[in-house]
């Protein structure tokens, strides 16, 4: 029998290579920023080739953007300012994707009373820890880049009598105004925490005193957790990621978004899982475990493309210049079409196929593999959903967005280690602990 | 149809099934069947089987459904009787994906059920082997065909008595 109080030690050399990862990262990022740099100052040279390019998007789609767009609020911002900011944002919205789900996915195991996944709830629990860093970072950059980011933070799309007036920004006031979206914003993300801490605290409580009642605690927090969980998640996409493109709207987008934090928040917690194994630790989690969360990866993959294609599918079909501008944005742009199409076969084809057969989803290897590249792949979905918006023909993929994701994946490891290290691994007490370790499919 | 001879040994416990199993493997005889009235966690394990060829058998049939709906869809809307719909090309991928889906769905169901009966002896034709009308109550049967084992059929037996067989009997089918 194997011992139920094993602590993962967070190693002097882990710290060390978290540290070059970080320390790459801002390597990677500063070389990002002096070539971006290079480039901007040709592109300024240039001024009449984007303006021109801008005026072919916006012709070819119909859609009269350009006034406020092309405008002077263009050009406040230095080009790769405004591409950190962008980058700040996708990883601020990816990263606390996965501190967010590792809170929902706790939840849930504890809604359905599930005991295959017993071994893994401490891995998911450290990785909710991410939230309160997530807080600052994402009210911090909003603060600062609130006018790069987001179009309809101007104050003179509202005024009647300014030449910039925007009627249709203007009809959406009610919801998309700065007090209300704040306050949104500030009680998503705190009430999220705050039930993430009242679930973590009756978690560990129940290592020292046992029983069930912490559980039932838990449980019926879970409830309530994803009753709220299921409005503000749509509601924190329509805010922190769609009302970047604020003319444009998708009925699906909330549960889009949620599809893709809740693929890649699987796929964290499965690296995690398969990193403390090979470390050694947590040996009660074997191959049938990881098979139920290799399933699950797959089918969230599934689910993740049945959202993007019924997306696609209905603007496409529909043909409303309104609707379509979002994808002649991302398609008829050679810095973004192969994104559009590395995102699909990323995360569809890729683990569709890998992940098919029985035996893939036991073998820790290829689960290792498919854990990483659809990590990889939903980042690029973020990208897609911010950078086009934010930066039109003036973003790019390159060093700077590579040294920003390893940036907040080095802070982000950090933080989940440091907190798997403080608490037990297994939940000793937990109800459904034995028949976690009977569990065989 | 007539004239295969089989061992039956009849059990009141899902212990001593295993145990059973486990001493006629043990001794290199090849078990026929293994009947329950719930499933037995583990017993596949025991039995030595192989991983189930279904879902090849899925995989290949739903693979002819995404062919044969690409193939209609394309021919008909594009080659055959080419039709404008919504400004769309005449041969465009996107509207095509649900039928090919739901093709690709409902080929795989069926050809796997239809695989599953012929491989279970479920097909219409197949004549029922009833060994025991018990084991559908609170017995457990474990069925050995003789003419498949070298071994004499008295030490099979003996061998199932020994694992706590309440009773063996012969059947022929």
């Amino acid at each position: 029998m194997t011992t139920f109080d094993e602590k993962y030690d967070f190693t002097a050399k882990t710290k060390r290579n978290l540290a070059i990862l970080l320390v790459a990262g801002v390597v990677l990022l500063v070389a990002g920023i002096f070539t971006t740099q290079g480039g901007g100052h040709e592109a300024a040279g240039e001024h009449a080739g984007v303006a021109a390019a801008h005026d072919l998007v916006a012709s070819t789609t119909m859609v009269s953007e350009g006034a406020a767009e092309t405008g002077a609020a263009h050009h406040e911002t230095a080009t790769w300012l405004k591409r950190l900011i962008a980058d700040l944002w996708i990883n601020n919205m990816f990263f606390v994707g996965l501190g967010i789900i590792g809170v929902f996915f706790f939840a849930i195991q504890y809604a359905s009373q599930a005991a295959w996944s017993t071994g893994m709830l401490r891995v998911s629990m450290a990785i909710g820890n991410w939230l309160p860093i997530a807080f600052v970072l994402i009210l911090g950059v909003f603060w600062i880049g609130k006018h790069d980011l987001f179009h309809w933070t101007h104050e003179y799309l509202y005024d009647p009598n300014s030449p910039q007036y925007d009627p249709i920004i203007a009809g959406k006031q009610p919801y998309l105004n700065l007090p209300f979206y704040l306050a949104r914003m500030v009680v998503f993300l705190v009430v999220w925490y705050m039930f993430f801490m009242y679930m973590k605290k009756h978690a560990l409580a129940e290592d020292l005193e046992g029983g069930v009642d912490h559980w039932k605690k838990i449980r019926s927090a879970s409830a309530w957790f994803l009753v709220f969980f299921a409005v503000s998640s749509s509601m924190a996409a329509w805010d922190w990621v769609m009302s970047i493109d604020t003319h444009w709207f998708s009925t699906m987008f909330g549960w889009y978004t949620f599809s893709s934090w809740w693929v890649s928040g699987l796929a964290m917690i499965t690296l995690l899982v398969i990193y403390l194994k090979e470390k050694g630790y947590l040996s009660i989690v074997n191959a049938n475990h990881l098979h139920d969360i290799g399933k699950f990866i797959f089918g969230f993959s599934i689910f993740w493309t049945y959202l993007w294609f019924s997306q696609f599918l209905l603007i496409y079909y529909a043909n409303i210049p309104e609707e379509t501008v979002y994808f002649v944005e991302r398609l008829t742009t050679p810095q973004y079409r192969w994104v559009f199409y590395f995102n699909i076969i990323v995360n569809f084809l890729f683990p569709f196929l890998a992940l098919m057969t029985r035996d893939s989803k036991r073998h820790m290897p290829i689960l290792k593999i498919v854990a990483i590249i659809v990590l990889i792949g939903h980042w690029f979905d973020f990208y897609l959903m911010v950078t086009p918006g934010v930066m039109k023909m003036e973003g790019g993929f390159g060093l700077m967005e590579i040294g920003s994701a390893l940036i907040f994946l080095a802070a982000f490891l950090w933080i989940v280690l440091a907190n798997l290290a403080k608490h037990p691994l297994i939940a000793k007490n937990h109800p459904t602990l034995e028949e976690s370790l009977h569990h065989h499919i | 149809m007539s004239g295969h001879k089989f061992s039956v040994g009849i059990f009141d416990h899902e212990d001593k099934v295993k145990e059973a199993v486990k001493a006629l493997r043990g001794e290199g005889v090849k078990i026929e069947e293994v009947y329950s009235p719930y499933a037995i966690h583990g017993i596949d394990d025991l039995l030595g089987y192989k991983m189930s060829r279904l879902p090849i058998a899925a995989f290949l049939f739903g693979m002819t459904g995404t062919s044969l709906a690409l193939f209609f869809l394309f021919w008909t809307m594009g080659y055959d009787w080419p039709m404008i719909i919504g400004g769309k090309n005449f041969a465009s991928l996107p509207p095509f994906i649900p039928v090919t889906f739901e093709l690709t769905v409902l080929l795989a169901a069926f050809g796997m059920v239809f695989t599953f009966f012929v491989a279970s002896d479920l097909k219409p034709w197949a004549r029922p082997r009833i060994f025991d009308p018990r084991i559908t109550n609170d017995k457990f049967a474990v069925v050995v065909a003789v003419e498949h084992n070298s071994k004499p059929q008295g030490e099979i037996e003996a061998l199932m008595r020994n694992a706590g067989a309440e009773e063996v009997n012969e059947k022929t089918y």
